[in-house]
């Protein structure tokens, strides 16, 4: 009978590390971008499968990497989100509480399952600056070993990470309007992109958390919409 | 989707008969040219108490579909809510929402389930409107306590008033009624209903109170403003007074 070999702790997760970095590395990045009403969402996705989508009144989800991993997490978030909202009230469903749990699960599968999830993954929670302690917008990232993080102003996730972030490090302006957030979004996906020329509106898959819409702040804009702002 | 267990568990060990929980009144829904138009008086009465004089018993379950209760109010009003989180909840998770038929349907399985309560006495029968965006068109359902769903082409009512809201609404509706239009029918057909129903709450002048009213179109929901309610209900009173007010 042979022994089997020994595996250091440490190697197992550098090498589960890896695995997932390069599933993620090989998709599209996705930015989240504060603007003066709101918090942009735009992402490089020409198909049908959304990477981005709503989880509940003021908080929105979008994820890289492998899409029946990301799309399972956005669904056990939805679940969260309305089971919380309906037992309680829908103002105790909240970002930091939603990505904590997201964190739970994505660290949990990192350590514990054979494979982990190739995925890399936003919440984005707009401010309701009629309620007391909701005044400002919050960023979360949850990494593929479920490592948390929280962003001001914009945060990217995805392939290129550092190009995309480049390019918003240097343009990034606070309170800028809508329109000028999806040229500038658009502008710094165009540094991670295969193509040479600039993405075109129906490339683009485009969300917003807008504060100042009623009830559930979470909009999907319309292929023309995106191509009014990009004047193109 | 499924969280039917999560109403509240009614049951009664004194074996039926009448129990004094506020009970809502008159509520209608009719189809106008571009959709359809749901509305209901604000009373909730306990007995020949009043329990609640501004009730809200018409509820937006989506963005295209309202859902109006009559019975017992505590239900109903649980049971609106849960519509609204389940349908919302389908939209998110599927990424569409369901078909108009597909959400009467869903309400029909909630009323189902609530047979147990009803036979105590705790009755949920709503009327349920939308637009649906694949016919273009307003439809609406009634119900029984059964689940059973019935399809309206015109209009209904139900509630203690309902009847006198029928009454009327049978001489002044028709299928090509303009918004102000239907608007005027519904508050006609309110106002008759209180004045020949006591548990059915008239238009409060006093505390300002006024019916809820809404329509529902292809654009969305529109909730009529107080002022436009008071400015026909006026004239309505000064029509049947003989200008005598």
């Amino acid at each position: 009978m042979s022994m089997p070999f020994y595996v250091s702790p440490e190697q197992v997760m550098a090498d589960k590390a890896e695995f997932a970095r390069k599933g993620i590395a090989r998709g599209k990045s996705i930015i989240a971008l504060e603007y003066d009403l709101g918090i942009l969402l735009i992402s490089e996705n020409a198909t049908s499968l959304s990477k981005i989508g709503e989880i509940y009144d003021r908080i929105g989800f979008a994820g890289v990497g492998k899409f029946s991993e990301f799309d399972q997490l956005r669904k056990i978030g939805v679940r969260f989100a309305d089971t919380k909202g309906y037992a309680y009230s829908r103002d105790d469903v909240r970002g930091k509480g939603l990505a904590n749990a997201y964190s739970q699960v994505v660290g949990d599968a990192f350590t514990q399952q054979p494979k982990p999830l190739e995925v890399e993954i936003i919440i984005a929670e707009v401010r309701d600056p009629r309620l007391a302690g909701h005044e400002h917008n919050a960023i979360y990232r949850v990494k593929y070993d479920g490592f948390i993080s929280d962003h001001k102003e914009w945060c990217v996730i995805g392939g290129n990470v550092d190009d995309v972030e480049s390019a918003l490090r240097s343009d990034f302006r606070p309170e800028m309007p809508l329109g000028d957030a999806v040229r500038l979004g658009r502008g710094s996906l165009d540094r991670s992109s295969s193509g040479s020329s600039s993405l075109g509106a129906e490339s683009l898959e485009v969300c917003v958390l807008e504060q100042d819409l009623p009830h559930r702040k979470f909009r999907r804009l319309s292929t023309d919409e995106v191509r009014s702002m990009l004047g193109s | 989707m499924d969280h039917p267990h999560l109403l509240p568990e009614l049951s009664f060990s004194d074996g039926g008969g009448h129990i004094d929980v506020p009970h809502g009144t008159t509520v209608l829904s009719f189809k106008f040219a571009d959709g359809v138009l749901v509305a209901g008086d604000r009373l909730a009465t306990e007995g020949h108490r009043v329990a609640s004089r501004d009730v809200e018993k018409v509820f937006e379950t989506d963005a295209h579909s309202l859902m109006a209760i009559s019975g017992a109010a505590g239900p109903c009003i649980e049971m609106a809510r849960l519509l609204g989180v389940e349908l919302e909840h389908y939209e998110k998770i599927e990424g569409d929402a369901l078909e108009l038929d597909g959400k009467a349907n869903r309400l029909s399985n909630l009323i189902r389930q609530n047979l147990p309560a009803a036979m105590q006495g705790l009755v949920v029968v709503p009327l349920y409107a939308g637009y649906d965006l694949r016919r273009r068109t307003g439809r609406l359902w009634k119900f029984d306590i059964t689940g059973g769903r019935y399809e309206e082409t015109e209009f209904e009512a139900t509630g203690s008033g309902g009847l006198f809201a029928r009454d009327s609404l049978k001489n002044h509706w028709n299928p090509r009624l303009s918004r102000e239009d239907a608007v005027r029918v519904a508050v006609r057909a309110l106002t008759d209903a209180a004045d020949e129903d006591r548990a059915t709450g008239g238009i409060d002048l006093q505390r300002g109170i006024y019916s809820i009213i809404k329509l529902c179109s292809e654009s969305g929901i529109e909730t009529v403003e107080n002022g436009e309610i008071d400015g026909i209900y006026r004239a309505l009173v000064a029509e049947r007074s003989g200008g005598n007010v």
